[in-house]
């Protein structure tokens, strides 16, 4: 189902991002980090606003011709930000939701490995699997 | 392995006046690098599978132990002589060490001797057959060269040299025993054979060296279990292979591969032998005493960083090993990382998923270690709410600092109630559980944490109700102490808003106060001292020392309202002096935790009462400015009215 899944740290650099079509992946790389200034905008207009897990989920960032890119943001500030293809008959919200409460989790899992230091990328084959099996899905 | 050979047979090339460059098929590759790496491990130095590499390398490093290799070279059951030759041909003799090439070399030799060649260097370049090493476990696989069940024998490479003594002992006693009968062992074998599996027995390749011994002499397992304790458990399980001892070795070895299949030997290196085991709890003891509890992932990356492999890799195991990604690790767990490290200096690749024999689960259930043995199963059911607790008060600590003074301040409340923990673990363990059943709400369940904590702490200040009825000794003491206010005091229960108590007492109690203040003043700076820990230790304070904190707390309210008083704030003192005779006549605790927030509050209001007159002067002076530049003005515009 998703296209691509990017994780993007607090300082806006990619710790992880796989696309599934590995032709025109820049055009993927290139979406989603224009995708981050939508999520800045909306993380500034939460403001002030309590972050429970509603708000971490940003929902559909923007829509493009083919895809969507739907967005969510940690309380660390780590964006994960999914591409899918629009073309698949239209995810419901709250599967887009499930997958990131899965990257979400994976993440964390990552975060509680002592190796990993956080703002490495991410090379955990457990977080790997997960991916792919989102990516693989539908597809 | 094929990079260690192929170095190998390159460095055979660069020695030079040695032994000349080897040919190694791929069977004789694997059995080689194998066997040295068993050698030089068992010398405790641990190569690494990297290591054989070089060609000339230091003493030390690369080299094979001569004892183990002694003993391999006698387990090719070689006459003596023959094996001196072969030691000086394959150059050790000159060299002073057994380096990879040496080995090599070496077991060419023996295998061409074993198949009856002179031992000549010439021997080695054409293909022989691998050597024979009846003692040691690579007893039959070797010939058909299968690496999956060499696999089995790495996994002994600790304990290697002990194993060998007691190899030597029981083949000869297989050969005293010749004509055992198969019949007694199998009456041995169903009952050790379920612990032989349950147990996790010793690699099969002990087990095969067992059954290839046994095609030849069939062994008096009955014998050997008294002789050491693992080796029991193993026994039997070949037990059952005399049945069909009978057989060619070929046969033997697919019967061991029923067995295996049934004892999932695929797994084989991946099994943790008893020794293993204990070796792995002892380090475990050395990081954290308790073994039911948990080490923490800073410990543990420290100590597995020791292990000098690659942090992605650590990385790796980490994740496979730490089932329940909490990062920390349970002995189970901790032994499973520490194999897979062990598994993967020793040169085996790392598995994709954690194999079974591994996981926490079946690592629990298969060693029962005699130490806890009940404990282990039993506590560690029980033990996990008591473990989880003390994580569960690690992490609350720290979210306990992040959440801030009041946290602390009610944390001294809390003190008190000690004895009333108890109430509280019913709260952690459910939370902690959760957090282990891992319901992915972290910091739900850390915020959960704060609110159990907040709800234990709710506990201590109902329960002084009762004592409201008891507070003579206390309302004795105060009216002592606040005997001119005496009628505010038989007034008031509760503490009733500050506006009821009459006007007249507070500025005579003020005037009490002040009066009392030159000769406390003396004792004042030593007593404030006190009367910080007494606040602190306001629940545990006993009666005596109320009195003697009431007399301190109003001096202190004096102290400040001294302060605002010359800065002419007198609203503001005579309104903090006003709560004081009301208060007397609380229950200790609760009056307590009055007091704790009335002296809050009048602290608030001294600062606010200082700034106020602060900013009052400051607006007088404003005004006396205005004035000025009024009188300017004026005596200015008629100037320009002209």
């Amino acid at each position: 189902m998703a296209v691509c899944v990017a994780v993007i740290a607090k300082e806006n650099y990619p710790l992880y991002i796989r696309s599934t079509l590995t032709e025109n992946e820049l055009k993927f790389h290139y979406m989603v980090h224009t995708s981050l200034d939508v999520v800045d905008e909306k993380i500034s207009a939460m403001g002030k606003a309590l972050v429970d897990q509603r708000e971490l989920y940003l929902g559909l960032l923007y829509p493009t011709e083919d895809y969507k890119v739907y967005g969510y943001v940690t309380n660390s500030k780590v964006k994960f930000v999914m591409v899918v293809d629009s073309s698949n008959t239209a995810l419901r919200d709250n599967e887009i939701r499930s997958m990131f409460r899965k990257l979400h989790n994976s993440y964390t899992d990552v975060m509680c490995n002592p190796f990993y230091n956080p703002g490495d990328r991410i090379q955990s084959r457990a977080f790997d699997n997960m991916v792919t099996s989102m990516m693989i899905q539908v597809c | 392995m094929e990079a260690a050979a192929a170095a190998a047979a390159a460095a055979g090339g660069g020695c030079g006046s040695g032994p000349p460059p080897l040919l190694l098929s791929e069977g004789e590759q694997q059995c080689y690098s194998e066997l040295f790496a068993r050698c030089a491990g068992a010398a405790g130095g641990g190569p690494g599978p990297g290591a054989p590499e070089a060609s000339r390398v230091a003493p030390g490093t690369v080299t094979a132990a001569a004892g183990p290799v002694a003993d391999l070279f006698r387990a090719s059951q070689l006459p003596a002589e023959t094996l001196h030759q072969i030691t000086e041909l394959c150059g050790a003799k000159r060299v002073g060490y057994f380096g990879p090439t040496q080995f090599y070399v070496a077991l060419k030799l023996i295998a061409a001797a074993q198949s009856g060649l002179p031992v000549r260097i010439e021997s080695i370049k054409c293909e022989l057959p691998l050597p024979r090493f009846m003692m040691s476990k690579n007893d039959g696989e070797i010939r058909f060269g299968n690496p999956a069940e060499l696999h089995g024998t790495k996994v002994q490479i600790p304990y290697l040299t002990t194993e060998k003594n007691s190899f030597k002992r029981m083949d000869d006693e297989d050969k005293q025993q010749e004509t055992q009968s198969p019949t007694m062992s199998p009456l041995a074998s169903p009952p050790s054979s379920p612990p032989h599996y349950q147990r996790v027995p010793l690699s099969h390749g002990y087990s095969k060296l067992r059954s290839s011994a046994e095609q030849m002499h069939p062994a008096p397992y009955e014998a050997r279990q008294p002789l050491v304790q693992p080796e029991g458990s193993s026994s039997g399980g070949p037990g059952t292979k005399p049945l069909r001892h009978q057989t060619s070795l070929i046969r033997s070895f697919s019967v061991e591969r029923e067995l295996q299949d049934n004892s999932s030997y695929l797994d084989e290196p991946w099994r943790i032998t008893e020794e293993q085991r204990e070796y792995y709890v002892n380090q475990f003891r050395s990081l954290q005493p308790d073994p039911s509890s948990f080490i923490s992932g800073s410990v543990a990356k420290n100590f597995f960083t020791k292990s000098k492999l690659s942090i992605p890799e650590l990385s790796y195991i980490w994740e496979l090993s730490d089932a329940d990604c909490d990062g920390a690790l349970t002995l189970p767990e901790f032994c499973a990382a520490f194999h897979l490290i062990v598994a993967r200096k020793n040169g085996y690749p790392l598995p994709e998923g954690l194999p079974p024999t591994l996981q926490p689960e079946y690592l629990q259930a298969a060693f029962p270690k005699p130490k806890w043995d009940c404990q282990l199963f039993d506590s560690y059911s029980e033990s996990l709410p008591a473990n989880q607790q003390p994580r569960d008060l690690n992490r609350m600590e720290p979210t306990q600092d992040v959440t801030g003074d009041d946290k602390q301040v009610l944390k001294s409340t809390v003190n008190e109630a000690l004895p009333k923990d108890v109430s509280e673990d019913p709260a952690t363990p459910k939370d902690s559980n959760s957090l282990k059943a891992r319901p992915r709400s972290r910091s739900y369940s850390s915020t959960s944490i704060e609110e159990a904590m907040k709800r234990g702490e709710d506990p201590p200040t109902p329960p002084p109700r009762p004592q409201k009825t008891h507070s003579r000794a206390s309302s004795l003491d105060l009216n002592k102490v606040f005997q001119p206010s005496v009628p505010a005091t038989k007034s008031g229960l509760l503490p009733p808003p500050p506006a009821l108590p009459p006007r007249p007492c507070p500025s005579q109690s003020e005037q009490v106060l002040e009066a009392e203040l030159p000769p406390q003043l003396s004792r004042a700076p030593s007593q404030a001292a006190e009367s910080s820990p007494s606040k602190k230790d306001v629940p545990y304070s006993q009666p005596p020392s109320k009195p003697i904190r009431r007399k301190f707390r109003p001096e202190n309210q004096a102290t400040e309202n001294q302060e605002p008083s010359t800065v002419a704030s007198g609203p503001a003192s005579a309104a903090t002096v006003k709560p004081h005779p009301t208060v007397q006549k609380q229950s200790s605790k609760q009056k307590k935790a009055i007091q704790t927030a009335i002296r809050k509050n009048k602290e608030a209001n001294a600062v606010l009462a200082r700034l106020n007159s602060e900013l009052q002067q400051q607006l007088k002076e404003v005004h006396q400015e205005r004035i000025a530049l009024e009188n300017q003005l004026e005596q200015l515009r008629p100037v320009t009215v002209l």
